[in-house]
């Protein structure tokens, strides 16, 4: 290949002029990417950070040429090592993707085709291509899995997607990639689905491959403290414009922006401590199955959640966090132990409950698109529960509906809203109202955040805390975010494949000593120091 | 066992069991019809008296369960009875023998229509997918539309007019025998199998190609065209080999119409088909015959069912590699 001769690193690799990308929505083009300049040097490494809608999966393909089915380049230029992408026929582009330019997706496990196995997809472009023989191929792709540390790598590859983890994948899918030592290499928010313990490894791999063949990056990611491990230079992207560009140690020292200082607000909330007495909910010894007994996903656990705080529950997916909220709220019945709420045993399942019990302990969702009927108004999904629980009516209906819309600062006019005419974060108030509605005295908040961007988070979290000052209302707050744990909880929660591995304060939780586990899963959290990564894996191998 | 193994001979004893309860609709049914075979082959004019002499003859004054259960019993052991047709005469015709060479000649119309149509319709539902919004695409749509919307006796008599009468390249009547060569079988029923495939090539055809596209918005078959591959291998080795299951639903449906919907085809080419002898059956009341026809097209459809399940057990790799 030609580019071996000038690997150079220094020389610009991705030069991108005034890119202006319209997208369709409502039958209307509208600007998503809105006059971006980009340069990306060789073996150089560029962070794009945003929200969610900011564009960067838009630009990130765009430094491929590529424009999604429903979006359309309409001026700038890009230019790849002297080629024109914009320009350039279908073919030549073709002809660069997976060997010179090369992707990999957010979720692996969506963007491995299912019918094949891994490793044959490992090496379609090499083959297809005709830059390697299959022998040849295969053996490079072997050689790959053992460097981005793959277990089993001679025979990983003969297995198929569904058929290792997810950080697996997005390790194989890297490989892919790194399959024809391309120039450039597009991670589109690789790690955001996997768990904290699996991102390290995972982006330990990615930044020493990268190095290793001094591979041009764009790594896009939502997580500052995650792109200030893999980035030499971070640009900020907001509504398709750029906010503002810098490298990387600059960038975390001094943002010059507001709106780049509040996309780590969240890690500044902090909660101050308290704790009482007076327990409202006793879980004990419960143990749950799903399947008729054939896997046990909570084991013996036992929780005991104080009134007026805020417990957190963390651990990665599948630790049972969600499978303890369905025992509380009687959707799984635990086969052993015991669940008392004020005292009172609870009846195991649903169909047994009162409904004063029922009023007494409400949940809330991580995705509210689910969660609310899209064919309903605000109206209708905050007054059905004010009807059933308190048989409140017509016009008393109507103005607790306008109180509740104001204790979660919304205005009355939402009252005739659909969720669909909604934002990600208000569709999550009118979830939080709903809850309200009930007039509970426990709320189990599975995932709230999840799905919603930095400053949207930070403003829920905010007003629920602040809605626990004026109801005195208890929560019981699961997540796998540290971060929001540190900003909301008084208690923590620690499981661990469906045991309890540590409950207390905040405060003793939270700082040593820690049970291996704990120190496992803080340890792993990205802090913003660009050193964090580096320093830690070095404490991980000295300590082997 | 093998998980997939198992989950087959599930399906399997399902298809038996569904077929013993068809057997039981399909008998019951028969029973509310008015009128019956003795009624119908005496006439009018019959005395109470002879028809029950008549009934008698035929078992028909045993209660209803017994002759249930005598049939079914037989039945599964491959003796369908004796036609009522017949039973009053000297020699008596097994219902297996007068239904075989008609079920051989329906098989054999239906499996020369299958396989032009499934094939041709893969083909073409493929390349529309492929050329999708193409000039190509809308012609083969639009062709396959108004194949759907035309009645089948109006697309057969349309043949017959162009490829019999004007052309005389093949026979307008399909009469067949037992003593018809192969080649010469063949040769008759070109136009039947072409009416019957044209009829079934559109819905076949359209099902490929939408469950195709279907596909086309999946993460994984971006990521294919962000590797460089090429058009054709996006759409054949990255889509095609996900879309089986809907595909094997759809032929599979449009075979058993082969078999169990012809009626009209056979009617149109005088073709001597299952459907038209069952027609008969029905109107002259010759029980047996019609529970057996019934059954044989019961059984065909479960089969083939059964058949497209299989195929998406075995074409879905969480099934076929468990973890
Ligand atoms: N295929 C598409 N067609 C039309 N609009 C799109 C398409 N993909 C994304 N958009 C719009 O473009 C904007 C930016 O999207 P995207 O680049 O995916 O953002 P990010 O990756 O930062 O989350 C969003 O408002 C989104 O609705
Ligand atoms: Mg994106």
């Amino acid at each position: 290949m030609a580019s071996d001769i000038k690997r150079v690193k220094g020389d610009v690799l991705l030069e991108i002029k005034n890119l202006v990308i319209d997208g369709k929505s409502d039958d209307e083009w509208k600007p998503i990417i809105r006059g971006i300049d980009l340069t990306l040097k060789r073996g150089e490494v560029l962070g794009l950070i945003g929200e969610s809608g900011a564009g960067k999966s838009t630009l990130g393909l765009a430094g491929m040429g590529y424009a999604r089915p429903g979006c359309r380049i309409t001026s700038g230029t890009i230019n790849f090592d002297g080629i024109d992408l914009v320009a350039a026929s279908e073919e030549t582009r073709r002809g660069l993707w997976g060997s010179r330019i090369a992707y990999v997706a957010q979720s692996a496990a969506a963007s491995f085709n299912p019918a094949h196995h891994i490793i044959d997809q490992t090496i379609e472009t090499a083959v297809g291509h005709n830059i390697m023989t299959r022998e040849k191929a295969e053996a490079d792709a072997r050689d790959l899995y053992k460097r981005l540390q793959l277990p089993n790598p001679d025979t990983i590859g003969l297995r198929f997607p569904h058929q290792v983890s997810g950080g697996q994948l997005q390790r194989a899918m890297t490989a892919m990639a790194m399959s024809c030592r391309p120039d450039l290499i597009i991670f589109d928010e690789p790690t955001t689905a996997l768990d904290v313990t699996t991102q390290v490894e995972v982006l330990a791999a990615m930044r020493n491959i990268v190095e290793q063949f001094n591979t041009a990056a764009i790594y896009i990611t939502h997580d500052l403290a995650v792109v200030a491990q893999m980035a030499h230079r971070i640009m900020v992207l907001r509504y398709g414009n750029l906010v503002e560009e810098a490298p990387t140690r600059e960038m975390l020292k001094q943002p010059t922006q507001e709106y780049t200082k509040s996309l780590w607000a969240v890690r500044k909330l902090q909660k101050p401590e308290t704790t009482s007495d007076d327990i409202i909910l006793n879980i004990d010894g419960v143990d749950a199955t799903y399947g008729g007994g054939t896997s046990k996903v909570l084991d013996n656990v036992t929780v005991k959640i104080p009134r007026g705080t805020t417990v957190a529950v963390v651990g990665e997916s599948g630790s049972g966090k969600s499978t303890l909220a369905r025992a509380i709220t009687g959707l799984l019945p635990p086969s052993k132990g015991t669940i008392s709420f004020n005292g009172k045993a609870l009846p195991a399942a649903l169909a047994n409950r009162d409904r004063d019990t029922l009023r007494r302990i409400q949940m809330i969702y991580q995705s509210a698109d689910t969660a609310l009927n899209p064919r309903q108004t605000v109206r209708d999904i905050i007054g059905r529960p004010l009807e059933f629980y308190l048989g409140l009516k017509g016009a008393a209906n109507d103005r607790r509906v306008v109180q509740l819309l104001e204790n979660i600062e919304l205005n009355e006019s939402y009252i005739d809203r659909y969720p669909g005419e909604m934002s990600g974060g208000q569709k999550q108030r009118i979830s939080i109202a709903r809850a309200l509605a009930a007039e509970p005295e426990l709320i189990i908040c599975d995932e709230v955040t999840s799905a919603l961007d930095q400053i949207v988070q930070e403003e829920i979290l905010q007003l629920l805390m602040k809605l626990q000052k004026e109801t005195n209302v208890t929560y019981l707050f699961i997540t796998h975010d540290i971060a929001t744990v540190r900003a909301i909880s008084d208690e923590i929660v620690v499981m661990h494949r469906g045991k309890v591995v540590q409950q207390g304060l905040k405060s003793k939780v939270l700082n040593p000593p820690y049970p291996a586990y704990t120190e496992l899963l803080l340890s792993s959290v990205p802090q913003m120091d660009p050193d964090w990564l580096t320093g830690l894996l070095a404490k991980r191998s000295a300590k082997v | 066992m093998h998980p997939v193994l198992k989950t087959v001979l599930q399906r399997l004893g399902l298809g038996v069991l569904t077929l013993f309860a068809v057997s039981i609709i399909i008998f019951s049914s028969l029973q509310m019809l008015p009128g019956g075979y003795a009624q119908n082959i005496l006439g009018q004019g019959a005395t109470p008296e002879t028809v029950k002499n008549f009934n008698h003859e035929l078992g028909l004054d045993r209660p209803a369960y017994v002759r249930y259960v005598e049939w079914i019993g037989n039945a599964v052991q491959g003796d369908f009875g004796n036609s009522y047709s017949g039973t009053t005469g000297t020699i008596k015709r097994s219902v297996s023998a007068i239904i075989a060479p008609r079920l051989y000649n329906t098989f054999f119309l239906a499996a020369m229509a299958a396989v032009v149509a499934v094939p041709l319709s893969l083909l073409l539902g493929v390349l529309a997918a492929l050329y999708r919004n193409s000039w190509y695409d809308r012609i083969v749509n639009s062709i396959t539309l108004t194949t759907i919307a035309m009645p089948e006796f109006f697309i057969a008599y349309l043949l017959m007019f162009f490829f019999a009468v004007k052309h005389r390249w093949f026979y307008s009547l399909s009469t067949v025998s037992e003593s018809t060569s192969f080649w010469e079988h063949v040769n008759r029923a070109t136009l039947p199998a072409l009416t019957m495939t044209l009829v079934i090539i559109a819905h076949m055809m359209r099902m490929t190609r939408a469950s195709i596209i279907n596909l086309l918005a999946s993460p994984y078959i971006e990521m294919a065209q962000l590797k460089g591959v090429s058009k054709s291998q996006v759409i054949l080795r990255h889509a095609l080999p996900n879309a089986w299951a809907p595909i094997a639903t759809v032929i599979a449906f449009n075979l058993a119409y082969l078999v169990v919907g012809v009626v009209v085809v056979e009617v149109v080419y005088v073709y001597p088909g299952i459907g038209q002898m069952m027609v008969d059956a029905v109107s002259s009341r010759d029980m047996p015959v019609v529970q057996a026809c019934a059954l044989i097209f019961a059984a065909t459809y479960i089969l083939l069912n059964l058949l497209a399940d299989i195929v998406s057990i075995t074409t879905n790799p969480r099934l076929l590699h468990p973890k």
